[in-house]
């Protein structure tokens, strides 16, 4: 009888999950390895060999590794800081933290765009100092700047969970035991955090990886991601074949660098996927 | 008598305008075994603390070994605490958490090894070395805690209410533990705890604290027999701490009826509180009592029986081997030598005993 009622109130999340998670999959693996006539075949999935594809996909990887870097670097700091916060206070400045999120993912790049472009806010400001202008607009510089900004949050909030999760007991411990400050940090801040930063990782990883929109509105169509070759695909050339084939080595590139983060977790029992 | 080891000076410390502390002086001699008792709150951990140096006193000094170390960090003090939450860290297994400060000193690995079985041994975990944290009973958690403070050989070892998680028996048993430690390695202990019996197995000296007042400090003997005041007398085993006046010397009225006593020196007439501990009260036939009445209670605890007799309008209560049925009328009698006789509470601090008391 519980057993029953226990299922009832599964049930809108199975049909959540096969609906969306499921069914997107199985099609994205049909589209992979059939022909558009519809016999089965492994060109689709092969084409990532094709040079400029091959490329895209490599400096995808590296503009999602820098950009994970550069959030992990910010990240981390700004973490501890507020960690170390007054209670009062702490809310607050995460609030900071969180309201861009609350604009739409489109408008901040817009602003971007603005902010950046050879005529625009910046280097008016820059110009009104005498100094030379910044020409980043269509350069991965741009896009990295932008991807670091929108993704930022997510990289300090789980770093900050797992610092406001440590005992304060644990830390006065270690400096019973003799411990100073470099000690603490690298023995215990450290190794306590890490599931935080490798959620961190995951979630700046992942997106940054496989995103399409920066790269369109602010790499001016000189910067090719793997995401902007999938879109293409799928929005301009409607071969939903292809598509899908690179989607489907994409998402082998993500499981197998989250498998690889997460072999890296020391703590246990905090896998994020 | 061994030479002082820690000194606390005019210790004063608040917390955002609560005087927690308010001018303590305490001190501690080598080898001793130092109990601070107190109700909840009473600022033992922030004592404890204090000497540990995560604290730092708002005025007075604290001296060790002959240096004012009122400003080193911990880091920098020659003591390990076992704290009164484990803290163990729950990134390493067992044997690094006990490794973790003799690394920290740079000793060999041998040295280290070593240690960690002779460590293990000693609080009866043998073979746990690569155990994790969160696979121990909360029992061995604390045992970790203690192996992993005293393979420091530190000279002095601060134990916040160390027994305080475990049962009865497991408690009955560690106490003994840390009895045979502290003889074996001879270092010096200060534990906290709220236990009074705990205090009175394990102490070579108690300090009897309450909202941050120290009430008396002595060996258990002395609390026991001799408590100073009522707070300390209520607080240390059960008593009846009934309103009495010394008449003159050796003679007190309590509850009308005067009592024959061995106290002298209170002058005439002045009111005092007056202590009789629940073993010392012999119940008799009710006409050779000094006080006659009727058992309203009866608890049988194993070694004793526990009775409640109301007599001349207050509730004694009684620990005797004899039973008394509920209703029969008992007399009261009580020894002149096991009548307490205490001031009234009058200057500041001993006023704070008023308050829990
Ligand atoms: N960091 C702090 N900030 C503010 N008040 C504090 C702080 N630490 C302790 N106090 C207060 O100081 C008083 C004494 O606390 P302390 O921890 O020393 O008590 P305790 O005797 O150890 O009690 P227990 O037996 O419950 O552990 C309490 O009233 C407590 O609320
Ligand atoms: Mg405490």
């Amino acid at each position: 009888m519980r057993n029953l009622k226990r299922q009832l109130f599964a049930g809108p999340y199975m049909i959540w999950i096969v609906g969306f998670i499921l069914l997107p999959v199985v099609m994205i693996l049909y589209y992979a390895f059939t022909t558009s006539s519809g016999s089965f075949t492994v060109s689709n999935v092969l084409t990532i060999t094709h040079p400029i594809f091959f490329r895209a996909l490599l400096f995808s990887l590296k503009l999602a590794l820098v950009c994970t870097l550069i959030c992990l670097v910010l990240a981390y700091p700004l973490a501890m800081i507020l960690n170390n916060m007054k209670n009062g206070s702490q809310g607050f400045i995460v609030f900071i933290f969180i309201l861009p999120m609350w604009m739409n993912f489109m408008l901040r790049i817009l602003a971007w765009k603005m902010l950046l472009s050879n005529n625009g806010i910046i280097n008016t400001i820059l110009g009104f100092f005498g100094l030379p202008d910044l020409h980043i607009i269509n350069t991965p510089a741009a896009v990295v700047l932008c991807m670091v900004y929108d993704f930022l949050p997510f990289m300090v909030l789980p770093i900050y969970n797992a610092l406001a999760r440590i005992n304060r007991d644990v830390i006065e411990a270690a400096k019973d035991l003799g411990a100073g400050n470099i000690t603490i940090f690298f023995k215990i801040i450290v190794p306590l955090s890490m599931s935080g930063v490798i959620s961190g990782i995951i979630m700046v990883f992942v997106p940054a990886l496989t995103s399409f929109a920066v790269s369109d509105l602010l790499g001016g169509g000189k910067v090719l991601l793997i995401g902007n070759i999938i879109e293409q695909a799928f929005t301009q050339d409607y071969n939903w074949n292809l598509g899908a084939g690179l989607s489907f080595v994409l998402m082998i590139f993500v499981l197998v660098s989250m498998t690889l983060v997460n072999s890296r977790d020391t703590e246990g029992g905090a896998n994020v996927w | 008598m061994s030479k002082k080891l820690i000194d606390l000076q005019h210790i004063t410390k608040s917390y955002d305008g609560h005087t927690i502390l308010d001018d303590l002086n305490l001190y501690i001699r080598e080898n001793e075994f130092l109990t601070l008792l107190g109700p909840s709150g009473c600022g033992k951990t922030t004592t404890l603390r204090l000497i540990g140096g995560f604290e730092s006193p708002d005025n007075g000094k604290i001296i060790f070994d002959g240096k004012n170390i009122t400003n080193l960090a911990p880091n920098e003090r020659q003591l390990n605490t076992v704290f009164q939450r484990y803290a163990l860290f729950p990134h390493m297994t067992i044997a690094e958490n006990i490794a973790f400060g003799l690394k920290i000193k740079k000793k060999s690995k041998d040295y280290i090894n070593d240690k960690i079985k002779y460590a293990l041994k000693l609080v009866n975990l043998d073979g746990f070395e690569k155990r994790s944290i969160d696979s121990l009973s909360g029992g061995q958690q604390q045992r970790i805690a203690i192996a992993r403070a005293i393979v420091n050989e530190p000279k002095v070892l601060l134990l916040d209410e160390p027994l305080g998680a475990l049962d009865l028996k497991l408690r009955q048993d560690m106490q003994y533990e840390l009895i045979r430690l502290k003889n074996e390695l001879g270092i010096t202990f200060i534990y906290v705890t709220h236990d009074q019996e705990e205090a009175l197995t394990m102490s070579d000296t108690i300090v009897v604290m309450n909202q941050g007042y120290i009430q008396q400090i002595g060996t258990p003997e002395d609390i026991y027999n001799e408590p100073c005041n009522a707070f300390v007398a209520d607080f240390i085993g059960e008593s009846n701490i009934i309103d009495g006046i010394m008449l003159e010397d050796k003679l007190v009225k309590i509850l009308n009826v005067t009592f024959p006593c061995v106290d002298e020196g209170f002058g005439t007439n002045t009111p005092v509180d007056v202590v009789i501990r629940p073993e010392d009260v012999e119940l008799v036939a009710p006409e050779q009592g000094l006080l006659s009445g009727e058992v309203t209670s009866l608890i049988f605890k194993g070694v004793h029986w526990e009775i409640v007799v109301l007599a001349g309008g207050y509730e004694w209560l009684v620990h005797t081997t004899q039973m008394h049925p509920v209703g029969s009328k008992v007399g009261i009698r009580v020894d002149p030598f096991n009548i307490q006789i205490m001031n009234k509470p009058e200057s500041s601090d001993e006023k704070a005993v008023e308050l829990d008391a």
